[in-house]
């Protein structure tokens, strides 16, 4: 571990400059052209700059460093997530390419916001500092307050961004009294620098550090949409822009859960007896409620935002079993997770219309015989979410399941199988709409382009490729969570 | 004159103060006053983090509120625009009567 000089230290930190440097720059076109034919460019402009951030995080791998003071860590961990995160981004831009089109967003600040939501998420996962991750979770969360709401006119849109707004500043209140609570009783931010002095035998755990430990998990419960505190993800998901719905479930799901993991297995890992069992009711009662209420949902949105919240039950399993080597389970997750999810609601944005947005789950009827090529990549997202083998995302509960085995929480992986069972009715459900039922009217004419395809293609090719030859992706995943050993 | 005060007073009242706050958040029905218990919870924080930074005589809790501050402000630009674009859209900011998106 090197400590550097703050001035020499702006190479480490080329992806976060890149994707700052693009979205100021579309900030700018859209003031300085009319806004009507800015789409385009900013969408070129925003999906360049995550690809030369991505060139850049994957140069950087493998390095371990603190810079600024320890205020910001370059580690194989965080490198793993902003990857992740940039992907997603990238994805949700060529969803977007066409979306935005269709829906009359403004164009311009919807993807100078995008790209300050990425940055937000680079930074959060990418520091061992509790101001830090602060900073980072709030520029992540207030870019996304006003990308649900920008289908302007909408009331939907606007009530979604709402009630993300409220609940989002409450939640961060609980994280940052927390903080408070344990800056209160130990004197230090740094997470690294908590773990090493709560260990060093002249700390006595107080309750009021127990009650900043629960607050942290009350925060990044409400960023990982974990049951009790995931009220607002079903009305965020369905009201806010489709595209924003996949970002925010795959984006803002893989971050919290990047920060969640830092903090509670670097400065918190001394009690893991006492925030296990916290985990282990969230983790079941997350996995129960999400994929119960998934069940009963109609609109395919609503149902999707359930299954989020059933798949962050699943995460939070190889979370509550509290194995550091085991945690490379979740990191795989949210990787398989990302491209399952963005596929599938790629397929709902491409059945979608200005007009009818068409979510409700007749929509769906009779579409593999209108579309056969639609149906079928619906029906390997939906398969790969309910985790059938090949898919990767039976690969993913997989190493979950088997990690809380290992580690002897039999109870915990029981119940995971049986909310697996219980989740493959409501997946089951599309195909069978899909494939047996008659279309009842005319759906019209689909809004096809080139960048839903190839959204569509990578997930598929993604999702089988994990399935069949999961190791290298888990294997990286073991060389990210290395810095917790 | 500060020093004289225990800080865990400070933080017994910093404590009293978030749960007003949450209290109002979770039982006050307009969207303003909310958040107005909202920022009352972020002022808590900022109030424990004074009184324990001076505990531990360390820069580090003084320089979180200003970080807090900052975002609290950008918050409440970003907070009203929402309930303006609201209010235009369905003419109320009662929490109650803003229910498009069943729950």
């Amino acid at each position: 571990m090197v400590v550097m000089k703050p001035e020499l230290a702006f190479g480490w930190i080329i992806p976060e400059i890149v994707i700052t440097l693009s979205a100021v720059f579309i900030l700018l076109l859209s003031a300085f052209r009319r806004k009507n034919d800015i789409g385009r460019l900013a969408g070129g402009v925003s999906l360049i700059g995550a690809g030369l951030a991505l060139f850049f995080t994957c140069r950087l791998w493998n390095s371990d460093i603190d810079i600024y003071n320890g205020l910001y860590t370059i580690d194989n961990f965080g490198l793993f997530f902003k990857a992740l995160v940039l992907v997603i981004s990238l994805l949700v831009t060529l969803l977007s390419l066409r979306y935005v089109e269709r829906e009359e967003m403004i164009k311009g600040e919807y993807y100078a916001l995008l790209l300050f939501g990425i940055l937000g998420m680079m930074i959060m996962v990418s520091s061992n500092h509790f101001v830090t991750i602060f900073i980072g979770l709030e520029v992540m969360s207030i870019a996304i307050y006003v990308l649900c709401g920008l289908l302007i006119g909408n009331p939907r849109s606007a009530e979604a961004s709402l009630k993300y707004f409220l609940l989002g500043a409450f939640a961060t209140a609980f994280l940052l009294y927390g903080i408070a609570l344990i800056y209160g009783t130990t004197g230090i931010l740094d997470v690294r620098e908590i773990a090493r002095y709560v260990t060093s035998g002249n700390f006595l755990i107080t309750p009021a550090f127990m009650a900043g430990m629960a607050l942290l998990i009350v925060g990044f419960g409400f960023k990982t949409a974990s049951v009790p505190f995931h009220m607002w993800t079903p009305d965020v998901y369905e009201g806010a822009p489709t595209s924003i719905t996949a970002y925010m479930a795959t984006g803002v799901k893989a971050a919290a859960f990047g920060a969640f993991l830092r903090v509670f297995y670097t400065a918190l890992y001394p009690f893991l007896t006492e925030w296990s069992g916290m985990l282990w009711v969230i983790a079941v009662l997350t996995m129960t409620l999400g994929n119960i209420t998934a069940l009963m949902q109609n609109d395919i949105k609503r149902m999707l935002a359930y299954s989020s919240i059933a798949h962050a039950g699943y995460i939070l399993i190889a979370f509550a079993v509290g194995d550091r080597i085991f945690s490379a389970s979740i990191l795989f997750y949210l990787l398989v997770y990302t491209f399952m999810n963005i596929g599938a609601f790629a397929v709902v944005i491409l059945l979608g219309r200005k007009e009818a947005p068409n979510t409700g789950i007749e929509s769906y009827a009779g579409l593999a015989t209108r579309h056969p090529m639609i149906a079928l990549a619906m029906s390997v997202f939906l398969l790969s979410l309910a985790g059938v083998p090949p898919l990767a995302g039976f690969m993913g509960k997989f190493y979950v399941l088997s990690d809380a085995i290992k580690a002897g929480y039999y109870w915990l992986a029981i119940i995971g199988v049986l909310n697996s069972v219980v989740a493959v009715y409501y997946y089951l459900r599309v195909i069978m709409y899909m494939y047996f039922k008659e279309p009842e009217g005319e759906i019209g004419r689909m809004d096809l382009s080139p960048a839903y395809a190839v959204v569509i293609v990578i997930s598929i090719w993604a999702l089988i490729h994990m399935g069949i030859f999961p190791r290298s992706f888990l294997l990286i995943a073991r060389e990210s969570v290395n810095i917790f050993m | 004159m500060f020093q004289e005060i225990p800080s865990g007073l400070c933080l017994v009242l910093s404590g009293i103060i978030f749960s007003i706050g949450a209290i109002g958040a979770i039982t006050r029905r307009n969207v303003i006053v909310i958040f107005m218990c909202i920022e009352l919870m972020l002022n808590a924080v900022n109030l424990a983090f004074i009184a324990s930074g001076n505990a531990f005589s360390s820069m580090d809790g003084a320089v979180f509120v200003f970080f807090i501050m900052t975002v609290a402000a950008v918050e409440a630009a970003v907070g009203l625009a929402i309930f303006v674009m609201v209010f235009r859209l369905q003419g109320t900011v009662n929490a109650d009567e803003v229910n498009l998106l069943k729950g």
